[in-house]
């Protein structure tokens, strides 16, 4: 029990003086154009490498999971709201994974 | 409408996704032998996804505080990204012990949602922050408590809510911009080939996302400079 404590507070520490510092220090505007355009896309890409490939393989069903994948992102193409998309997600690949194992 | 309440309204969805995906870490941290008061603190106290996941995963082995460290490092580094361009839109009432405090809710879905504010107000971001939190808490309660009732195949396809809820926030900016739609491509690729490559396939999955993530941006701000709108003054 007191190495989860120990544990909980490098996992709590570490994650929130990650986020903490640079917004409680940063106090200037960063005029430079460089680091403002990496600033704007790195959002996006961490969003992106974190969703592919490792989306694929979440559900333990590639064919299913890239369904729910294509649908959702049809959806959110077209400017769907987060839940909505996630939900589609979801439902597409439960249903497909649940064909795989009781209809094929 | 207030600040706050345009911000709590705004944060409904995040919250009713973070629901769902909580409920899957919930289930996760129970089955590696957490009790449920264990898994709703760490969702309390950090709030994350794939940080608690990795910590979860690093803290059912004894004594490696180091390993614990760097790998919440490199998983976590995007929110200091996150955090240095959000301190550039922030109102002048973001004080010091404002930002020390909201910080702490710097998350993926909250700051893309809080960076469409032409300027943020310290009062939006609170309000914003309400419904993830608390559906980040609860649904880590409800999956470590109930989630042994749902059936298997119901859990693992609940595993796609996160991902769907980034495809919500990237797919719409990436038909928009041309440029966004470039780096997000060039960081999948860096990420398929240092996920497949041989030499590559030893790096830990959070510093394959860091490292495909920061080249990508770095070769967009390169290529294409991001144009400044309005919010330059």
């Amino acid at each position: 029990m007191k190495e989860f404590f120990i544990y909980l507070a490098i996992l709590v520490g570490s994650t929130y003086l990650v986020r903490a510092l640079p917004f409680a220090l940063m106090r200037k505007k960063i005029t430079n154009r460089f680091i403002r355009s990496f600033l704007y896309y790195i959002p996006y890409t961490v969003l992106a490498a974190m969703t592919f490939p490792g989306a694929i393989f979440a559900t333990g069903n590639i064919v299913a999971a890239s369904a729910g994948l294509a649908a959702g992102g049809i959806l959110a193409l077209q400017g769907k709201g987060l839940t909505l998309v996630a939900f589609v997600s979801c439902l597409v690949s439960l249903i497909l994974d649940l064909v795989m194992i009781y209809a094929i | 409408m207030s600040d706050f309440s345009r911000g709590f309204r705004a944060g409904i969805p995040i919250g009713i996704g973070y629901l769902s995906v909580s409920f899957t870490f919930g289930i996760m941290a129970v089955s590696y032998g957490f009790s449920w008061w264990q898994a709703v603190i760490i969702s309390m106290l950090t709030l994350t996804s794939a940080g608690q996941l990795a910590g979860i995963t690093v803290m059912v082995h004894p004594g490696q505080y180091l390993e614990m460290l760097l790998s919440q490092l490199t998983i976590n580094i995007r929110y200091s990204f996150m955090s240095v361009s959000l301190s550039q839109k922030v109102s002048s009432a973001f004080s010091g012990l404002k930002r020390w405090l909201l910080a702490f809710f710097m998350t993926d879905e909250i700051f893309a949602v809080a960076s469409a504010e032409k300027t943020v107000e310290p009062k939006f971001f609170l309000g914003l922050a309400v419904a993830p939190y608390f559906g980040w808490a609860l649904g880590t309660l409800g999956g470590s408590v109930l989630g042994n009732v749902l059936p298997e195949v119901l859990m693992n396809s609940l595993c796609l809510a996160i991902y769907g809820m980034f495809l919500a926030i990237i797919a719409p900016k990436a038909r928009a911009s041309r440029a966004i739609l470039m780096v997000i491509g060039v960081a999948i690729l860096l990420h398929i080939l240092l996920c497949y490559l041989p030499f590559f396939k030893t790096i830990s999955p959070g510093i394959a996302v860091s490292v495909s993530a920061v080249l990508a941006a770095l070769l967009g701000a390169w290529l294409f400079p991001h144009e400044e709108e309005e919010d330059e003054i």
